[in-house]
C-alpha cells in the first residue's frame, strides 16, 4: 500500500469532519423509533431530540400495591450498548423489596441476565412487572421483603403510607401520587 | 552512522529488496521501497500501555521512521514490571511523553510525536492523516471507537465496492493474561470491529440482591462496596476508579463486609481488579502479540508478504495453540458496510424519502424513521419524538441534511425482505443528483 500512501500525501483528502453517529446510538436509535409501551409508561427526553442516550421513564401502576402512585427511572445509556445494559435508577424515594431507598434496581434484566437482544422496550416491561409482583425473594430493601412475605396486608399499608408522604418505621417517604 | 543504519536494515533488506513467492499483489521490491517505508509511512500507536511499549519498540526496529502514540494516562508503579519503557522515576508522568522520548533515544533516526490525551479529544482529520492505526487498548469502548473513526473514512464506488485510496487499514492487538489476538482490519475487505463484535463474551455482572443479601465470595463483598454502600454514604458523589481514596474507602467497607459474612479474600489489589476489571498482564504474551502486529504492519504498508487473514488467536495457558480464523464481513454492517446507495433530486421532501423506501426493492422498509448525523429527522415513536420531529416531514432531506451532496443516513423500521418481516436498521448513502461533489453551505454543515 506505499504506493497510495505516496498519493495520498500529495492530495491530502478535505474529509468532512463531522462525528458520525456510534454503533450504540444506532442500535438505541432503533430501539427507541420502535417502542411500544403500556398506557401506564411514558418517556422523556430532558436534553432533546438528539440525546437519546439519558432519559426518564414515568410508570403510573394501574394495579397492584402500587396503584395511583407515579415513579421516576432515569436510563442512562453506555457507549458499549447493547453489550451492557442501561444504567437504571429509581428518582422516587419507595417502599419496595427489589428498589433499596438510593434507587438501586434488582432487576435480572439490568445485571446478570442482559443479553444484546433485549431492548429498551424489555427493560421499561421489566420495571413495569416489579410493581404488579414485588418479589421478596431478591431482596434490595430487607425490611420491605420480610414485611411483604410475613404479612402482606401490613405490606399494603406501609405502601400506601409511604406513596401519601409519611413514616414507614424511621423511614420518611415523599407523596408520589 | 551508515554503517550502522545499513546494519540495522540488514535483516529488513532480505525482506525488502529482493523478490519472492509469498508476497503481496502490489510487492515492489528495491531499495525505493525501503526509503519509502521510512519517508511516507505515518503510523499511529494508540495505547502506550503493556502493549503499547512493545510496539512502539517493534515498529521503531521495523523500519518504521514516523510514529505517532496517544495515550491519557500516567504511569503508575505497578506498570513497571512489564511495561519496560518506564522506570521508577517516571512514575506520574504521561505514558505516551516518556515512551516516545525513550524510543526515540535507543532507536536512532526515528521521531515519535507524543499525544498526552484521550482519543475522543482528536478531531478526524488527526486520524485520518495516519496511513496505518495499531491499536494496544483494553478496552471494547475504545476499540469501538477508532474503529468508526477509520470506517468513517471508508467511501464506496458506485459498484459497492471499497475504494481503495480510502481504506484506512487497523492492526489490533489485545492481551488478557496468557490468552492474546491479533488481527488485521481493512475497512471494505475484511471485518471490522462491529461486523465481529459478538466475539466478546459478556461481562460478568452479580445480582443487585445477591451483593445485598447473600453474598458468597471476596467479589461479591467489593462490588457490595462499590455499587451500593458507596452511594448510601456519598449521597451524590461520583465514585471515580482512579482516585486513591475512592479505592481505599471500597477496599475498607468490603474488607468490613467479608468479616461480617466470614468471608476471605478481600485485598486492596484484588479490590482494584473487581472495580476496574483488571486481569492480571503477563509481559511475554504482551510481547509475542505486539511481535505479530508489528509484523502485519509492515506486510501492510510493504507488501513484503501476504497479511494476516485476518483474526489470529493466541493461548498459552495449556501448552500452546495459534490459529488463524479467516471471518467475514457483515455486508449489512451499519459501520463499515456500503449501505444502499439513493439517487435524490434536491426537492424530496422527507415525508416523501420515507414513503420512497417503502417501495426501494432492496429496502421494502415501512414506519422508517431517519437520523443523520446524529440528529433525529424523524421518529415515528415514542409519540413525544414523534410530535417534535413532525414539522421536519414537510421539508426537503438536501436542507435537513445540510446541503451536502452526497451523506450517509440511517433509517430503522419495519422490512418486508424475502417475504418476512422483520425490525431493522439500516445505511443509506444519499446522492443528490445535480449538486457538485464539495460543494456545501458551511453554515449548515457546521451545525451541531
Amino acid at each position: 500500500m506505499i504506493k497510495l500512501f505516496k498519493v495520498k500525501e500529495k492530495q491530502r483528502e478535505n474529509a468532512e469532519n463531522a462525528k458520525k453517529q456510534t454503533a450504540a446510538e444506532l442500535r438505541l436509535h432503533k430501539d427507541i423509533s420502535e417502542l411500544n409501551l403500556p398506557k401506564s409508561c411514558s418517556i422523556t427526553f430532558p436534553n432533546g431530540k438528539d440525546d437519546l442516550m439519558n432519559f426518564e421513564v414515568l410508570i403510573r401502576p394501574d394495579e397492584g400495591y402500587y396503584v395511583g402512585g407515579k415513579f421516576l427511572f432515569s436510563f442512562q445509556v453506555s457507549p458499549h450498548y447493547p453489550h451492557e445494559a442501561p444504567k437504571v435508577k429509581c428518582k422516587t424515594k419507595i417502599y419496595h423489596p427489589n428498589i433499596d431507598l438510593e434507587g438501586n434496581v434488582c432487576l435480572n434484566i439490568l445485571r446478570e441476565d442482559w443479553k444484546p437482544v433485549l431492548n429498551i422496550n424489555t427493560i421499561i416491561y421489566g420495571l413495569y412487572h416489579l410493581f404488579t409482583e414485588p418479589n421478596y425473594e431478591d431482596p434490595l430493601n430487607h425490611d420491605a421483603a420480610a414485611v411483604l412475605r410475613d404479612n402482606p396486608v401490613l405490606f399494603g399499608t406501609n405502601v400506601k403510607r409511604a406513596m401519601s408522604g409519611g413514616f414507614v418505621g424511621h423511614t420518611s417517604f415523599s407523596r408520589c401520587t | 552512522m551508515a554503517d550502522s543504519a545499513t546494519s540495522r536494515s540488514r535483516d529488513l533488506d532480505k525482506l525488502l529488496l529482493r523478490p519472492g513467492n509469498l508476497v503481496g499483489p502490489s510487492f515492489e521490491p528495491g531499495p525505493e521501497l525501503r526509503d519509502d517505508l521510512r519517508d511516507y509511512a505515518r503510523v499511529l500507536v494508540v495505547g502506550a500501555g503493556g502493549l503499547g511499549c512493545e510496539l512502539l519498540k517493534d515498529l521503531a526496529l521495523s523500519g518504521f521512521k514516523n510514529l505517532d502514540v496517544i495515550d491519557m494516562d500516567r504511569i503508575e508503579v505497578t506498570n513497571l514490571n512489564r511495561q519496560f519503557l518506564f522506570r521508577l522515576e517516571d512514575v506520574g508522568k504521561p505514558k505516551a511523553e516518556v515512551a516516545a522520548k525513550r524510543v526515540m533515544e535507543r532507536v536512532n533516526g526515528v521521531n515519535i510525536v507524543p499525544h498526552f490525551c484521550r482519543i475522543e479529544d482528536k478531531e478526524l482529520d488527526f486520524y485520518n492523516d495516519f496511513n496505518i492505526i495499531v491499536l494496544g487498548l483494553d478496552s471494547i469502548e475504545a476499540r469501538s471507537y477508532i474503529n468508526a473513526v477509520a470506517c468513517s473514512f471508508l467511501e464506496y464506488n458506485v459498484d459497492d465496492t471499497p475504494r481503495e485510496e480510502t481504506i484506512k487499514p487497523m492492526v489490533d492487538g489485545g492481551t488478557e493474561g496468557f490468552k492474546g489476538h491479533a488481527r488485521v482490519i481493512l475497512p471494505g475487505i475484511t471485518p471490522c470491529f462491529e461486523c465481529t463484535i459478538w466475539l466478546f463474551p459478556p461481562q460478568v455482572k452479580f445480582p443487585l440482591c445477591t451483593l445485598a443479601e447473600t453474598p458468597r465470595t471476596a467479589a461479591h463483598c467489593i462490588e457490595y462496596a462499590h455499587l451500593i454502600k458507596w452511594d448510601e454514604v456519598h449521597s451524590g458523589k461520583a465514585f471515580d476508579p482512579d482516585d486513591p481514596e475512592h479505592m481505599q474507602w471500597v477496599y475498607k467497607e468490603a474488607v468490613k463486609r467479608a468479616e461480617l459474612f466470614g468471608i476471605p479474600g478481600v485485598t486492596y489489589s484484588l479490590t482494584q481488579g473487581v472495580v476496574k476489571n483488571i486481569i492480571p498482564a503477563i509481559a511475554s504474551t504482551n510481547a509475542i502479540i505486539s511481535a505479530a502486529c508489528a509484523l502485519e504492519t509492515l506486510k501492510i504498508a510493504s507488501g513484503c508478504s501476504k497479511t494476516l487473514s485476518n483474526y489470529l488467536t493466541y493461548n498459552g495457558v495449556e501448552g500452546l495453540h495459534i490459529k488463524a480464523t479467516e471471518f467475514v464481513r457483515n455486508k449489512d454492517c451499519l459501520v463499515c458496510g456500503p449501505g444502499v446507495l439513493i439517487e435524490l433530486d434536491t426537492a424530496v421532501t422527507l415525508r416523501k424519502f420515507i414513503d420512497m423506501l417503502e417501495e426501494h426493492p432492496r429496502l421494502l422498509l415501512s414506519k422508517a424513521s431517519v437520523t443523520h448525523r446524529g440528529k433525529n429527522l424523524y421518529m415515528q415513536a415514542p409519540p413525544v419524538l414523534e410530535e417534535m420531529t413532525r414539522s421536519n416531514l414537510s421539508l426537503p432531506l438536501f436542507d435537513l441534511m445540510g446541503k451536502v451532496s452526497r451523506d450517509v443516513v440511517h433509517v430503522a423500521g419495519l422490512s418486508s425482505m424475502d417475504n418476512k418481516k422483520a425490525s431493522s436498521m439500516r445505511k443509506l448513502r444519499v446522492a443528490f443528483k445535480g449538486v457538485p461533489d464539495g460543494v456545501t453551505d458551511m453554515d449548515m454543515a457546521g451545525g451541531a
